[in-house]
């Protein structure tokens, strides 16, 4: 019988699973479980975008693309740019589109990474990085941000995790799973800190869309900062188009045209169907980024505020769709608070370690759901931290 | 304002605590500004969305167009209002197109609204027609969906 254990990669084999998985389980064989755990818009993708989708398809436009995306839609992208964040990116080597923002960080850090290099992951945060890093032969090096700053990365604390090894920063914002956005002041701090030196940064701007209050500014729009950043954006959170699987990786062309190798062999092009439909969103649904984004924020204010009264601290998140309440007050840890509570009262949410060690103690409530949803969930949680008071948690 | 409205078209049980922490302003203001929209006729009424198939199986909902011969003094208004004051008319609306007053009456079995249709309405001088169209199924009632097809198919978890 074959040994797969000698057959497979030992590197595959040692890769940690998503930490979510086991409570996922847990959370999948109960019945009737109300979930505020996932990491994707309630909202479907505009009518208008799923039309052009069908008329795409009837009309048979179903081959290959460019390597690099269509290039009607690469030039939509660069306008975007332009007009979101300031930056330009010339379509013609700048741009790629990629499956989903995922498949930019996969390529990005894969075009960057050689082994023993270390990259700078700030944390809480998705949780693709560090295993991609080590995939790569990288350290991942985390940098742990704190409740106390609003989860945001201060230049101090980059500054004592740099040393003659550090190759990327990796800089998640707005950031999943806390919610926090890093202002131009603190983009600047950090500019300041990486101008002089050879670290690039993958700055991880899906969530850029959902910002609660002023306008997301992208690090690469700051000075010297466009040459050594790789943006990584996409359609999931802004158009509700997770399924598409479509992303977009910009950087200068030096960057791009190494990780575009990547693509080309790993990917050839991106889904056909999504590119078209993409276009759609990109030159006609400005107008339902800012309806969902106004529903998302009425949801934010009243979790964190439900969440307070509570009396579990949530500071107020300024970006992305997630709160993330802070549950050292009950004294468990956060998968014990998560397991009980989906077990007595069937309420999934993420335990923050998930995201990075430094989330222990927290948890990720996500607000893709109705405000009704939210307020029965609420309402659980309230009961079960009652019941937690008085040691009657079933 | 419009903000406000789309929170109670969708929820109107939602408190003022609730609406003030969503809409980012005191008490006071959202009742006053509910006040002021109630003063005003744009909210003039709450009610419950009941699904009547569940509270009684047995009743039925039917959709009835009239054709109706405008009077010479008040038009329509005499009639449709005359219509609207049966108690188990849901619904009385003046319509454009084919038909001129669209009218939406529950019972509680099929021949209490044949007999509702043939004495109250079709008596009526000035009608001169009626079309009934009975209900078969909900899907979204009031901006709320009723269909329980419509689940989230999202997974439970997911980073």
């Amino acid at each position: 019988m074959i040994d797969y254990k000698k057959a497979l990669s030992p590197t595959i084999c040692n890769m940690k699973p998503s930490g979510i998985r086991k409570f996922f389980d847990i959370a999948q064989q109960l019945e009737g479980v109300i979930s505020l755990g996932v990491g994707e818009p309630d909202f479907k993708t505009p009518w208008i975008v799923r039309q052009e989708a069908i008329k795409v398809l009837e009309k048979g436009r179903t081959s290959y693309t460019a390597n690099a995306g269509l290039a009607d839609l690469r030039q939509e992208i660069s306008a975007y740019f332009k007009r979101r964040i300031g930056v330009e990116y010339d379509p013609k080597d700048e741009i790629i589109v990629t499956v989903g923002g995922s498949e930019g960080i996969d390529l990005c850090l894969r075009s960057v990474i050689s082994a023993g290099d270390e990259v700078l992951i700030v944390e809480p945060s998705f949780v693709c990085y560090s295993p991609i890093v080590s995939l790569c032969g990288g350290v991942p090096v985390p940098i742990e941000t704190k409740a106390e700053d609003e989860f945001r990365l201060t230049a101090q604390e980059l500054r004592e995790k740099i040393t003659d090894k550090t190759k990327l920063l990796v800089l998640p914002y707005p950031n999943n799973p806390t919610g926090a956005v890093m202002r131009r002041e603190d983009l600047e701090a950090i500019a300041e800190v990486l101008k002089d030196t050879n670290i690039l940064v993958l700055s991880d701007e899906i969530y850029s869309e959902l910002t609660y209050s002023g306008k997301h500014v992208s690090i690469a729009s700051l000075d010297d900062m466009r040459e050594r950043t790789i943006v990584i954006n996409g359609f999931s959170k802004a158009y509700a188009m997770t399924g598409w699987r479509l992303g977009i990786a910009a950087a200068p062309r030096e960057i791009i045209s190494q990780m575009l190798k990547l693509h080309q062999y790993a990917i050839m092009s991106s889904p056909t169907v999504s590119q078209f439909a993409a276009i759609t969103a990109l030159r006609e649904c400005d107008d339902d980024i800012v309806k969902m984004r106004d529903e998302y924020d009425m949801r934010r204010r009243y979790l964190v505020d439900a969440f307070n009264k509570l009396g579990l601290d949530c500071f107020t998140p300024q970006g992305a769709f997630y709160v993330f309440p802070c549950i050292r007050s009950t004294g468990l840890s956060s998968t014990d608070f998560c397991e009980k509570l989906v077990y007595s009262k069937k309420v999934a949410v993420v335990p923050g370690n998930a995201f990075g060690e430094c989330g222990e103690g927290f948890i990720r409530v996500s607000y893709a759901y109705s405000l009704n949803h939210l307020r029965e969930a609420i309402k659980r949680i309230g009961e079960f931290l009652e019941e937690l008071k008085n040691g009657t948690v079933q | 304002m419009e903000k406000l409205l789309k929170l109670l078209r969708n929820n109107a049980r939602l408190t003022n605590a609730e609406l003030a922490v969503m809409l980012d302003k005191s008490e006071a203001q959202i009742a006053a500004d509910i006040e002021k929209l109630e003063k005003d006729g744009v909210i003039t009424g709450y009610t419950a969305i009941i699904d009547e198939t569940v509270y009684d199986p047995a009743s039925i909902t039917a959709m009835i167009e009239l054709k109706v011969t405008p009077q010479s003094q008040s038009g329509y208004d005499d009639i449709a209002r005359s219509i609207a004051s049966y108690e188990q008319v849901d619904s009385v609306r003046l319509m454009s197109g084919a038909y001129d007053i669209l009218v939406s009456v529950t019972g509680s079995n099929i021949r209490e609204i044949s007999r509702f249709v043939a004495e109250n309405l079709a008596a009526i001088d000035a009608v001169q027609s009626t079309t009934t169209h009975f209900l078969l199924r909900s899907y979204k009632v009031n901006g709320i969906v009723t269909d329980p097809e419509d689940t989230d198919e999202r997974g439970l978890i997911f980073p």
